[in-house]
């Protein structure tokens, strides 16, 4: 059960500067209604940041380009898209897209 | 949930949705995704030469996938405290975007319960959240806890069962598991997609975000990356938008 004092205090700094931007927009933005530009600004955020995390977990690894030819997440990505439109299940599509790229290395 | 078929009144139904319950059963679909990072973290963090213990504090205080794997990389490297923090907050400010993107849907809370909605909020929980938010105009306080709980618990369990992992498999993505995770961000985005009829607007503005996402990450870094494709595509898609009521 050891904690080393000064990963303690690493931990610590980083765990309050990380608390902040979690909070600190609910705890401000709920308060009064937001400028009309404003939420129609924020209703494109989920979207944005879905796609942007899906983009680089596609497309780089190790903040590298992988080249397209050998890109297995990219061939894995096809049925999870398809089985996201066809079902809207999420379940559905995280089993789809690990079975897919479990046999496309078997196989590839 | 839109399978629900038999008929309930208002009320209940409102209440029903609002339950703790309800919230863990919603939060099922993204276990298996952070079960297989919380592994993978739980195996990095131990062959950094953290402590279980200190892994156990990292999963319940930092409570942030990549911010964990740089923890444990940079202390492995033997790097400044400061240089770790700061590093850290710049990965873990895109939570200003989701917890600004949340607050509209609880105007309802006091200011402290609110910093309680957003002391557990991440992708996952958010991306399940704002799904739910598509078809009302509020969300339950006790169905968001019902899901952070879900996931934090989930969190660290997976930590702790990679480290102790961590003696036998060094690389438990091999198996395909590491898909997990964009695999849930593709639902999550093709469900926000499909329930805003916004189709084509919404389809060009996720092709835009993730383009400069790759782009800017190989310019800079991974989490600058994300922070500046949601900054410009939610521009564009604000400036673009006519249908907006």
């Amino acid at each position: 059960m050891e904690v080393r004092p000064e990963v303690l205090f690493i931990l610590l700094g980083a765990a309050i500067l990380t608390f902040l931007p979690r909070v600190i927009p609910l705890m401000i933005l709920s308060r009064f209604e937001l400028p009309e530009w404003a939420e129609r600004w924020l209703s494109f955020v989920p979207i944005a940041v879905m796609a942007a995390l899906i983009g680089q977990e596609l497309f780089l690894h190790n903040g590298e380009w992988i080249p397209i030819g050998s890109n297995l997440n990219l061939l894995a990505a096809i049925p999870a898209f398809i089985v996201a439109i066809q079902t809207r299940s999420l379940l559905l599509t995280v089993v789809t897209g690990v079975l897919s790229l479990m046999l496309l290395r078997l196989w590839l | 949930m839109s399978s629900e078929t038999r008929s309930i009144p208002a009320g209940e139904k409102l209440a029903e949705q609002d339950s703790f319950l309800q919230g863990v059963k919603d939060c099922v679909p993204t276990l298996l995704g952070y079960l297989s990072i919380g592994l993978a973290a739980g195996v990095v963090q131990k062959t950094a030469g953290l402590t279980i213990t200190e892994i156990a504090l990292l999963s319940l205080l930092l409570y942030a996938g990549s911010a964990q794997f740089i923890f444990a990389g940079m202390i492995a490297a033997g790097s400044s405290p400061a240089a770790i923090i700061f590093t850290i907050f710049f990965v873990n400010l895109r939570h200003l975007l989701l917890s600004a993107s949340l607050s509209p849907y609880f105007r309802h809370l006091s200011v402290w319960r609110n910093m309680w909605v957003g002391s557990l909020l991440t992708d996952e929980t958010f991306g399940v959240a704002i799904q739910q938010a598509v078809t009302r105009k509020k969300l339950g306080e006790r169905w968001m806890h019902g899901l952070n709980v879900t996931a934090y618990l989930n969190w660290l369990i997976a930590n702790l069962a990679g480290a102790m992992l961590a003696n036998w498999i060094s690389n438990p993505e091999q198996y395909g598991l590491g898909f997990a995770l964009p695999a849930m961000f593709i639902g999550l985005l093709v469900l926000s997609i499909l329930g805003r009829g916004k189709l084509k607007l919404d389809i060009a503005i996720a092709l835009i975000a993730a383009a400069v996402a790759i782009g800017s990450a190989l310019l800079f870094s991974g989490s600058m990356g994300i922070i500046i494709a949601t900054i410009v595509a939610s521009t564009i898609g604000m400036a673009v938008d006519k249908r907006w009521k």
